[in-house]
């Protein structure tokens, strides 16, 4: 899977960011992680809050930085929703 | 709100065992009256917005907007901005999004004015220490100032003041998350409620602290002999300091109060709270990317003048 986390750049972005790759550490997930930190391709995208979550290409969160719990969460819904690992 | 007090009094009077009467007590007394009270009322107004913000996003509100000019849309925009908080790090990406869109300039303005200056937490706050007066002359006049800002900065015309990447075609907007339970809906209520409480309590607490400290042994009628209604100067000089300010405004509020208390008139202290909240040092550096540093100084000349104002006939008819 891919997570995506868009940002601005600015401390939430960083700390989402941080956050996710704690995350997917904890649960052992094979996941590649990028930051995208550029205005112009945010706005490409249709997204005007930040951070945003995207895995693979689906919006999960939108402007909120989640908690390492909630993020979790999210994560392993997400896999056992696609029937991923 | 009676039964909190009597609470309060039991807590410091007879549990703590705090000697009435003596101004240690009642400042004690004060700060854990006003404590439980604003979190109990912090905890139920971000829970409503927040359950109502599960409806309206950025995105959406753009959509709402749409190209459309008038001073209607100025004031739905204002409105949108109320319950549409964001973080000064999202202000760009707004701002990009809002304009290259196609709504126009001055709505997008009177959105980014607005949401700043009004939100739930502060509503709260200021409902819980001065009262639902002052907290509806708050809110009414932070939803003028981005209704009138914009609409000025609209008739100014100047988009030549934006940087021209801003108006490049965008694609359009991402498919929204599928429709959200009432659950859903519940939980990330009660999330938000929990993270922005958190986020917002030091302040607080060091406020009332500040607040009781200022209310219990600084002499009576202070504030009215130095920034009375008889100085014109005293608003001015309030939003003066406020707009350069960049603080948790949370923590002011209480201040604010206790100031009141010892003589600032409120229009004032309203002003200075709307002007720290309004505008500020970070967010100007963050817009300059999009904006020339020209349409800054005008937005920031209006804001200012509009608190000003709101500040002078607050202090008139109060």
């Amino acid at each position: 899977m891919k997570i995506e986390i868009l940002g601005t750049g600015c401390a939430k972005c960083e700390k989402m960011k941080k956050i996710v790759i704690m995350a997917v550490d904890a649960l052992n997930l094979d996941a590649e992680i990028v930051a995208v930190n550029d205005v112009g391709e945010l706005i490409k995208r249709g997204i005007l809050s930040t951070p945003t979550l995207i895995i693979d290409g689906k919006v999960e969160s939108r402007g909120r930085l989640l908690s390492i719990g909630k993020t979790k969460k999210l994560l392993s819904a997400y896999v056992e929703k696609e029937g991923l690992q | 709100m009676d039964a909190i007090k009597v609470f309060a009094d039991w807590l410091v009077y007879f549990v703590a065992g705090m000697g009435s009467g003596s101004a240690s007590a009642d400042v004690v007394d004060f700060f854990v009256y006003d404590v439980i009270k604003i979190f109990l009322l912090l905890a139920v107004m971000i829970f409503a917005v927040s359950y109502i913000r599960t409806y309206i996003t950025p995105e959406k509100a753009r959509l709402y907007l749409g190209k459309r000019t008038g001073i209607q849309y100025h004031l739905l925009a204002s409105l949108l901005g109320v319950v549409t908080p964001f973080c000064s790090c999202s202000s760009v990406p707004i701002f990009m999004g809002f304009v290259g869109a196609g709504v126009p300039l001055g709505v997008t303005f009177s959105f980014l004015i607005t949401s700043p200056m009004v939100n739930e937490a502060a509503i709260a706050v200021l409902f819980g220490l001065l009262g639902w007066q002052a907290t509806l002359i708050y809110v009414i006049s932070g939803v003028i100032v981005g209704t009138v800002g914009g609409y000025i900065i609209g008739k100014l015309k100047l988009e030549h003041l934006v940087e021209e990447f801003v108006f490049e075609p965008q694609a359009p907007l991402l498919s929204e998350q599928a429709e959200l339970s009432r659950k859903k809906r519940f939980d990330f209520a009660g999330d938000e409620t929990k993270d922005i409480i958190r986020r917002v309590a030091p302040y607080i607490v060091v406020g009332v602290a500040a607040g009781a400290l200022f209310h219990g042994y600084a002499p009576e009628g202070i504030m009215a002999s130095y920034a009375g209604k008889d100085n014109i100067f005293a608003v001015p000089i309030a939003v003066g300091i406020g707009v350069p300010l960049y603080s948790n405004v949370m923590g002011l509020i209480p201040i604010a109060e206790s100031l009141i208390d010892k003589g600032l008139p409120v229009g004032t202290a309203l002003a200075f709270l709307m002007s720290v909240t309004a505008l500020s040092f970070p967010e100007m550096i963050i817009l300059k990317k999009v904006l020339k540093t020209k349409l800054i100084a005008i937005f920031a000349g209006i804001v200012a003048v509009g608190i000003v104002i709101t500040g002078y006939v607050f202090n008139m008819i109060l």
